[in-house]
């Protein structure tokens, strides 16, 4: 039985508890998920409106922090351009689903299907014979003017057989209440790992509805489509990859969380080489081959040789494997050419000779101006459409100052610019896009939304996610959809009338149970955790430098001068400034052990990641602050306190291999680079009263000291326990132990019992260490030690990081 | 009839040795029915690469890859090659009026290597350029055909263009060394290509060779000591492709050589790829073509 609005909110409940549904209306004409024409709420949504009844303002606001708190926790971001900058935004979710009958989503998958299949067929006339453009169905300067039709790859065959694997078509719902595809998403579709974070969160803030309601799952999608790349494969211990443009992409997140969700490497084109025709991956353990490629990346910058010459991040001879058959690309390179607006003008007509059938969908009417009906058309109604460049890709209304109404240029400049430009232009229909519940202050209200949905080929065909993304505008106009812009994003729910397979990522096990070695480590990925090593041990050191020094000048006033003199020359090596509280160097290099870790954002545990973000935005808070002193001091120690839950969280969880082992050395390496700095400047016969103390005290050793010797400190029992001791955890000795005893660990280590350079070198240097007593360690002998340890640090990277 | 004998040396030093490197050549003589034929052809690499193949590329150009091992210090490639050229009769103006030409381009419903589809839009190296669309209406003010107005664009311009192989690099953009009036081939051919394409002629940057060593009483043409690049425009559905030397202000006849063609020098470059990213490089390459027989 269906309650129309007027009673909607009775039943004794409060006012405050209607959120919104007595006042909910349809905007005039525009058809709305929630409501039919005549008010009238559809059944498909009961059960979540009736949850949201029941929720009280404080239980709502608990249900959708939930939904937050889980993004928050996970570092859910995506990144905004803007004047001249960008910075990382958390993601904008819009907290209510929308909801669509599996009925209907059926029908519109099959839809999207015939439309992928007219996309790869008309991918394939367009890369080989072109019989559309023989025979007049297209005009040929849509093609050879277009910039992603790529010569290059014209004549070269998918080595797999298709062109497209991985599709995503924007939607909206028209007047009459049908879908419209209003965009074609082939060069690299973004948005499939937001899906899947919306969903995590979406669900745990209805989680009620969630589990009581049949919602399709999509976890299956993922399976299927990781399942289809591995069997991609030529070679069963091949590689495959996600590559992505680097942390400063748009949708850099969703690109490491998809390679770390499907468990492929994450990789940049300088990880990647081609070695007689086969895509080969740059590892710690040499080159490796590499057979599938999702990529990430626009098709023009993949390969500096054949492609755009000014791309720094390609691989040269990409364009040579594909065409040796040495790599198979997800999706082909050049696919971005069906993206082209003014195609749309053209499918229609297309669709009977590559699919044998009319669209099953319509995308959005269309007309390219290169031709003088369509043109006429134009001026004949000019207050329907939208002007925008022919060559353009996208939604129209996604790209600020791309497009313009064609109503808003008088009749005699429109007439003019059809005539003299107009094969450079589309005109489209002005959209009005369908409305659905958003959640505005406790309150629900209609706003305009689009659906972006994803298609994967699999074995058994294409697959449509039972679900998606919807985009959800931050007022009624349609412009206003851009997330960049305030838009938001939303969970597609699709409702079954029947209880849905629960589905997981793991594969069902076949066989006895075999562990499988683990993957490759890419040098790039080794080189960024040895960095992160240096800088995370580095912040440690300086803020232990500078807690001391503030300790002092508040302890001790002026009378520390010698010995700050003696320890700012110190902090100032590091770029610091130790009269500040927190310097700004602290901070640059905190913030380069995070762009360090950026780098690698698919290695890291979302754990991990939060705890080095939170220890950012801490030291930042501080620096505008924190007064030198006492003040500084305690800022400090909270700030040790917050790395010393970083380190652990890493030490603690991180898988013991190749990986872990180069974290590792770059810690030790910088640690023992430090401590022979101290012991250099510190230890020495000239430095001033007070500075043995100072010494064992940045060696976190002042307990260790007093146990060990029952006096003070001496230069010999300093040099002792800081240097020579292999037990004592902040000693030179016990670094270049661990070093070593990972440097054996190493790929390529040692040949028939003959040492690396880097072995050979490390050995050395333990060696002398081990072989020094406190008298012959003298502050000369420090320095020289202090470069061979330096040294280290080339070889490492001259072995394994280029 | 003539039979070429053609010698192309590419040496490189390099200050340290290089990483290694993946480079692309286009550097053979084309095989063009009825115009011109190889006959023989050797390429010498040294020191030997890592990996040697060999493919045409979407115009037609045949391109060898090579990816050279890391370590380099020099680095010679020597070509040696017999080639035919055909000396086409002085052809009849089958090119249709200016005004007519939109109308056969839009009839050809083609985009293979040779369609002129490809040779109307501005391209990477070869932008609308106002100056030269400007220079180019005026020089060709009255054409009768489309061949004249090609003829009329090429003629204008080397009485306006000084040739200066001092005034410009590889990289200089046309409409700089349009507005210097100074360049060399490639200016004067991407200048050219700019031009005819802004009248709506759709224009193609050719790379190729021209005879160094002139016949017996004649003057050496201008820019023979090294490669060589022209213009190949389209005159209509009968007359087709018309190549023209805008640096020597002549019909291209049986002293030029074909490599390729493609919608600018990026299309074409003899050679394309980096031996390394940072330190310097010098390079220098020569060209020998000597006519074994014939006039």
């Amino acid at each position: 039985m269906d309650r129309t609005a007027q009673d909607r909110s009775g039943g004794g409940a409060p006012v405050s508890r209607d959120r919104g549904l007595a006042a909910y209306r349809p905007l005039p004409g525009v058809p709305d998920e929630l409501v039919s024409a005549d008010g009238t709420l559809r059944p498909l949504w009961r059960p979540l409106i009736s949850q949201l009844q029941r929720l009280d303002d404080e239980e709502l606001a608990r249900a959708l922090g939930r939904a937050d708190q889980y993004l928050r926790d996970s570092g859910v971001f995506y990144r905004q351009y803007g004047a001249g900058q960008s910075v990382e935004r958390p993601w904008p979710l819009a907290h209510f689903p929308v909801l669509i009958d599996e009925g209907d989503w059926a029908r519109l998958s099959a839809a999207l299907i015939q439309r992928a299949d007219l996309l790869e067929a008309l991918m394939a006339d367009l890369y080989g014979p072109n019989r559309m453009v023989a025979q007049g169905h297209l005009p040929p300067a849509l093609i050879t003017q277009n910039p992603e039709w790529l010569r290059p790859m014209v004549g070269v065959p998918p080595r797999s057989g298709h062109y497209l694997h991985f599709v995503a078509f924007e939607l909206g719902r028209g007047p009459d209440g049908g879908w419209w595809v209003l965009a074609d998403r082939t060069q690299a579709p973004s948005g499939a790992g937001y899906a899947l974070e919306n969903r995590v969160a979406t669900s745990r803030a209805f989680s009620d509805v969630f589990e009581g309601q049949n919602i399709h799952r999509l976890a299956g999608f993922f399976r299927d489509f990781r399942d289809t790349l591995l069997a991609m494969r030529a070679d069963r211990d091949a590689n495959v990859a996600i590559l992505t443009p680097g942390p400063l992409n748009e949708t850099y997140y969703e690109q490491a969380w998809l390679a770390r969700y499907l468990g492929f490497a994450l990789v940049q084109g300088e990880d990647l080489a081609v070695e007689n025709g086969q895509l080969m991956l740059r590892t710690v353990s040499g080159l490796r081959p590499l057979d599938v490629l999702w990529r990430r990346l626009d098709a023009g910058f993949a390969d500096p040789l054949e492609l755009d010459p000014a791309s720094r991040i390609g691989t040269p001879g990409m364009v040579s494997a594909l065409r040796q058959g040495g790599v198979t690309m997800v999706n082909s390179l050049g696919s971005g050419v069906l993206e082209t607006r003014a195609l749309m003008a053209f499918l229609p007509t297309l669709a009977p000779h590559l699919v044998g059938a009319p669209l099953a969908m319509p995308n959005i009417a269309t007309w390219w101006c290169g031709s003088a009906a369509e043109r006429a058309a134009v001026l004949a109604d000019p207050a329907r459409m939208v002007l925008s460049p022919a060559l353009g890709t996208g939604l129209p209304y996604d790209r600020q100052g791309e497009t313009e109404l064609a109503a808003d240029l008088p009749r005699d400049d429109l007439a003019r610019r059809l005539e003299t430009g107009g094969a450079a232009l589309v005109a489209q229909e002005a959209v009005t896009l369908s409305t659905t519940p958003a959640l505005l202050d406790g309150r629900i209200a209609p706003r305009p939304m689009s659906l972006r949905v994803f298609l994967a080929r699999t074995a058994t065909g294409w697959q449509v996610m039972q679900g998606g993304f919807a985009r959800i505008g931050a007022a009624a106009d349609p412009m206003a959809l851009a997330m960049q812009r305030g838009g938001a994003a939303a969970d597609l729910w699709i409702v079954s009338g029947q209880d849905v397979p629960a589905i997981s990522m793991v594969a069902r096990p076949s066989g006895p149970y075999r562990r499988l070695a683990p993957g490759a480590l890419p040098s790039r990925a080794a080189d960024n955790l040895f960095w992160l090593g240096r800088y995370v041990e580095r912040v440690e050191g300086v803020v232990r430098l500078l807690r001391a020094r503030n300790v002092r000048l508040a302890e001790s006033g002026r009378a520390a001068a010698p010995l700050l003199a003696a320890l700012d020359p110190i902090a100032e090596s590091y770029g610091v400034d130790p009269q500040e509280g927190i310097p700004q160097g602290l901070i640059d290099t905190l913030a380069a052990a995070i762009s360090s870790a950026g780098q690698i954002r698919d290695r890291f545990s979302p754990d991990g990641w939060s705890a080095l973000a939170d220890l950012d935005k801490t030291a930042r808070r501080m620096a505008h602050r924190v007064a030198p002193g006492d003040d500084a001091a305690r800022a400090l120690s909270a700030l040790l306190r917050k790395l010393a839950g970083f380190s652990g969280l890493v030490n603690e969880n991180m898988y013991r291999f190749l990986g872990w082992r180069f974290l590792t050395i770059g810690r030790q390496h910088e640690r023992a680079m430090a401590m022979t700095g101290l012991l250099a400047a510190l230890a020495d016969e000239a430095a001033p009263h007070g500075a043995l103390d100072l010494c064992v005290e940045l060696g976190d050793s002042v307990l260790t000291h007093r146990r060990r010797f029952t006096m003070g400190t001496r230069r010999e029992t300093v040099i002792d326990l800081l240097a020579l001791d292999p037990m004592n955890p902040r000693s030179i000795r016990h670094q270049l132990d661990g070093m070593m005893a990972q440097v054996q660990m190493l790929p390529g280590a040692a040949d028939h019992g003959q040492l690396s350079d880097l072995g050979r070198a490390m050995l050395r240097c333990q060696a002398e260490v081990a072989t020094e007593t406190p008298e012959t360690l003298t502050t000369e002998a420090l320095e020289t030690l202090r470069s061979r340890i330096a040294q280290l640090s080339d070889l490492v990277t001259g072995a394994y990081l280029r | 009839m003539t039979l070429y004998a053609l010698r192309l040396a590419i040496h490189y030093e390099f200050d340290r040795p290089t990483g290694a490197g993946r480079q692309l050549f286009r550097i053979l003589p084309a095989d063009v029915p009825g115009l011109q034929r190889l006959h023989l052809v050797r390429v010498m690499l040294s020191p030997a690469p890592a990996e040697r193949v060999e493919f045409t590329d979407f115009f037609g150009t045949r391109v060898i890859e090579v990816a050279m091992p890391p370590g380099l210090t020099t680095f010679d490639l020597v070509l040696e090659a017999r080639v035919e050229r055909e000396v086409p009769d002085p052809e009849l103006d089958m090119s249709p009026p200016p005004a007519a030409l939109v109308a056969e381009i839009a009839a050809c419903r083609d985009v293979a290597h040779a369609s002129p589809h490809h040779f109307l839009a501005p391209s990477r190296r070869i932008p609308a350029m106002p100056a030269v669309a400007r220079f180019a209406a005026s020089a060709v003010r009255g054409a009768p055909t489309v061949q004249q107005a090609i003829v009329r664009l090429g003629q204008a311009l080397h009485r306006t263009m000084t040739f200066d192989a001092k005034a410009t690099l590889v990289d200089t953009p046309p409409d700089q060394a349009f507005a210097q009036r100074r360049g060399v081939c490639q200016d004067f051919a991407q200048i050219m290509v700019g031009g005819l394409r802004s009248l709506g002629i759709p224009a193609a940057y050719v790379a190729g060779y021209l005879r160094t060593l002139p016949p017996a009483g004649q003057p050496r043409l201008v820019g023979a000591d090294a490669m060589h690049a022209w213009v190949r425009a389209w005159a209509g559905e009968k007359a087709g492709w018309v190549d023209f030397d805008p640096t020597n202000a002549c019909l291209v006849r049986g002293d030029h050589i074909d490599v390729g063609f493609g919608r600018d020098y990026d299309d074409v470059a003899p050679v394309t790829g980096m031996l390394r990213l940072d330190g310097s490089q010098t390079g220098s390459h020569s060209v020998d073509i000597e006519a074994l027989d014939g006039p």
